[in-house]
């Protein structure tokens, strides 16, 4: 059967065409409605034509594989698709708010805008990540937000499901991508390594950051074959007032080598969310690109270079979790204390790449606090930190894989699973006290945690 | 329509029931024992008369060549599957034997073509290990789809005119939705001694209806089916791999 003519008022498989969106030269997307399903809608068309780039079809095939099995806040909702031999089209739930790429007129944005951004978008990626699926196309053009923020990814036609066959690897011998957003192993043809998403959203937050594409816009194999040893010049000295942090952030996703980059999307979302925490190297600072030796390195490196064999599982499973380590310092506990590290120092052994963030509660007795008092509690809070800081030195981590967080709070056990929660921890570690009249009381802070934390607890007892 | 695909059982009897009981929560409308059902293992009698109640009820079964070389010997089996083979034409009776001798190389349900083997040389068993087999097998029959065996390792390939063949390894549980416009060359694995590095035994259920292959791994007692074959004083080998899953 002929296709039918795509026009206003066509009705496909009860959906009727009401208002096209985008009429690109690829695909068409439109405004849809449908007795049985609530909207708005669109209804995403690929035009076929014969002879035409193949990366386009078998794209959207990968599409309608990956859309339907993906869920949550992220992604927008998928409702139908139609079939190759009749007419091929995706319908999903119409994102209403702009995309990243329309606000992208805006920038540079303030450096807590592109963190307030930025994490949203992490936060995205790490869901679909999650999900085992890779977006592999991270660009402003495919990040929209909602009314309340949350970002959503769209377009899924360059997307790599790890359980599901990629139809693209194979076929293509040329790199697929978006060139200004590609992250060097993908030059290589590389689909398997969730860092490449690392690095396309180190280029948005480094455009957000600057006005400017890191590499520009590329054109043709040469051009492409520069991101393999070219460095773009640090946002600092384009933005002499981007925070050291923030270009921080920024160039250890634009790694060349994606070992170099965050293990995992939600570590990267972690420092967006905790700027103060970022620890700084001399990339924090620097204004110059490399210096021609390192680039000469790089370049020789570079000349050779061919598809790099598949990351390590942990890496392409995004497993390098980050662990909340819940640390009560008050003198009582040392030996539970001393407890918790042991298990932190095993857990850390079976999951090298793990990131700990290290926490402690100050109980507050009312969030309300008076001046007067407020000297007195920055002074606790430092020495909370460094007592803190103290805990962890045994266990031998570098810097850049601990964060602490002194918590002020009425009530420590929401403070944890609030913490743990907003940061997409996989694991809490905590100590439980033992007899005390204090747990008889007030109930026990562990069991509460343990009940109400989105991700597995483990809880550690000192030997009596 | 929902097919259980089950193949390469080879005499190994915990992991044919382990796998039957698998099916039976899968709501299949029909089972398809996709040959070698003898060989190897050390329960080749209890195998059989368990396929010919399964064909009783309904199940269709292929030949394999472990199947036909209880009658015919096969000059390219290795030593180990050549004194297994001796051994279990020395426990199999005139009915048993009688059965696999008259098991079809072949058999379609509309685009499906079912065979131990590539569809290329039915009785000649090629294996389909990489993307060319798969072409050549997907070559040789106008059935958009091929379901075999023989090779022990579970694969799946994706052809479509003039591209390249697409090799992919199904993940246990994970419904892989197969496109209806390509061609699709589906190997099962084995159920009686995966080769994979995995020592559960493989199945799958193509559901036909909604065009998806569901990849399944099943635990059972190799170490029971490894002492099996050694009480019956066949090679070391052919049991010590069970828990290897190679």
């Amino acid at each position: 059967m002929r296709p039918p003519r795509i026009d206003k008022g066509l009705v496909l498989d009860g959906f009727t065409l009401v208002v096209p969106l985008k009429l690109g030269g690829m695909a068409q997307i439109w405004e849809v409605t449908h007795p049985d399903h609530p909207g708005p809608l669109v209804m995403k068309i690929p035009l076929i034509l014969d002879g035409d780039d193949p990366t386009m079809i078998v794209g959207f095939e990968m599409e309608q594989m990956i859309l339907p099995r993906l869920t949550g806040p992220h992604v927008p909702r998928f409702v139908a698709a139609g079939d190759f031999a009749h007419q091929p089209y995706i319908v999903m739930e119409r994102i209403l708010g702009r995309s990243l790429f329309e606000r992208m007129g805006e920038a540079p944005f303030p450096p807590e805008e592109v963190a307030r951004l930025g994490l949203s978008i992490a936060r995205a990626i790490a869901d679909l990540h999650r999900q085992n699926v890779l977006h592999l196309d991270v660009k402003p053009a495919n990040i929209l937000f909602h009314r309340d923020g949350t970002a959503v990814l769209v377009d899924y036609g360059l997307a790599c499901h790890r359980q599901l066959p990629d139809l693209l690897a194979e076929e293509f011998r040329l790199p697929i991508g978006t060139a200004p957003y590609m992250a060097p192993e993908q030059v290589l043809r590389a689909r398997d390594d969730p860092r490449s998403d690392i690095f396309a959203l180190g280029c948005v937050l480094y455009e957000m950051t600057t006005g400017r594409q890191p590499f520009g816009d590329p054109k043709g194999a040469r051009g492409m074959r520069k991101r393999l040893w070219w460095d773009p010049p640090p946002p600092r000295a384009l933005r002499p007032g981007c925070p050291p942090w923030l270009q921080e952030i920024i160039l250890r996703c634009l790694a060349v080598e994606p070992a170099e980059r965050y293990p995992t999307m939600a570590q990267l979302a972690y420092d967006l969310a905790h700027p103060e925490e970022v620890r700084l190297t001399p990339a924090a600072t620097r204004t110059a690109r490399d210096g021609r030796l390192t680039r000469l390195r790089r370049w020789l490196r570079a000349a050779g270079a061919e598809r790099p064999a598949p990351p390590p599982v942990e890496v392409q499973a995004a497993v390098t979790p980050i662990i909340l380590v819940a640390v009560d310092l008050s003198a009582d506990y040392c030996t539970v204390a001393d407890a918790v590290r042991v298990m932190a120092g095993r857990m850390l052994t079976l999951l090298p790449g793990a990131r700990l963030a290290c926490v402690n509660i100050l109980k507050i007795k009312r969030l309300m606090i008076d001046e007067s008092h407020d000297e007195e509690g920055r002074a606790l809070h430092v020495a909370r930190l460094v007592q803190l800081k103290a805990w962890a030195e045994p266990l031998g981590l570098p810097a850049e894989r601990l964060t602490y967080h002194v918590l002020e709070s009425t009530d420590p056990a929401h403070a944890i699973v609030t913490h743990a929660r907003e940061n997409h921890v996989d694991q809490v570690v905590m100590g439980a006290r033992g007899q005390s009249s204090t747990r008889r009381y007030l109930g026990s802070v562990s069991a509460q945690v343990t009940a109400e934390a989105p991700c597995t607890v483990t809880v550690v007892r000192a030997a009596a | 329509m929902r097919i259980a695909l089950i193949s390469d059982i080879h005499g190994n009897l915990e992991a044919l029931q382990a796998v039957i009981a698998h099916v039976a929560r899968q709501r299949v409308d029909l089972v398809a024992v996709l040959g070698d059902i003898v060989g190897y293992g050390a329960d080749p009698v209890a195998c059989t008369e368990t396929v010919m109640t399964l064909a009783g009820q309904g199940a269709i079964v292929f030949k394999g060549n472990h199947d036909e070389a209880v009658e015919r010997a096969d000059p390219d089996m290795n030593a180990a599957a050549l004194a297994a083979i001796v051994w279990t034409r020395g426990v199999l009776d005139g009915a048993h034997r009688a059965f696999l001798t008259a098991l079809p190389l072949t058999a379609r349900i509309d685009e499906l073509l079912l065979v131990h083997a590539s569809a290329r040389h039915p009785g000649q068993w090629p294996y389909v290990m990489t993307p060319r087999d798969a072409e050549l097998s997907l070559g040789a029959t106008d059935a958009r789809l091929v379901a075999c065996g023989h090779t022990h390792v579970p694969a799946l390939f994706s052809l479509q005119p003039n591209r390249t063949c697409v090799a992919f390894t199904p993940v246990a549980g994970t419904a892989v939705p197969l496109a209806a416009h390509r061609r699709w060359q589906i190997v099962v694995g084995a159920v009686g001694q995966p080769r994979d590095g995995s020592a559960a035994a493989a199945y799958a259920v193509l559901d036909l209806g909604q065009g998806a292959l569901e990849p399944h791994r099943v635990p059972y007692d190799h170490q029971a089916a490894a002492a099996k074959i050694r009480a019956a004083g066949l090679p070391d080998r052919l049991a010590s791999r069970l828990a290897l899953g190679r």
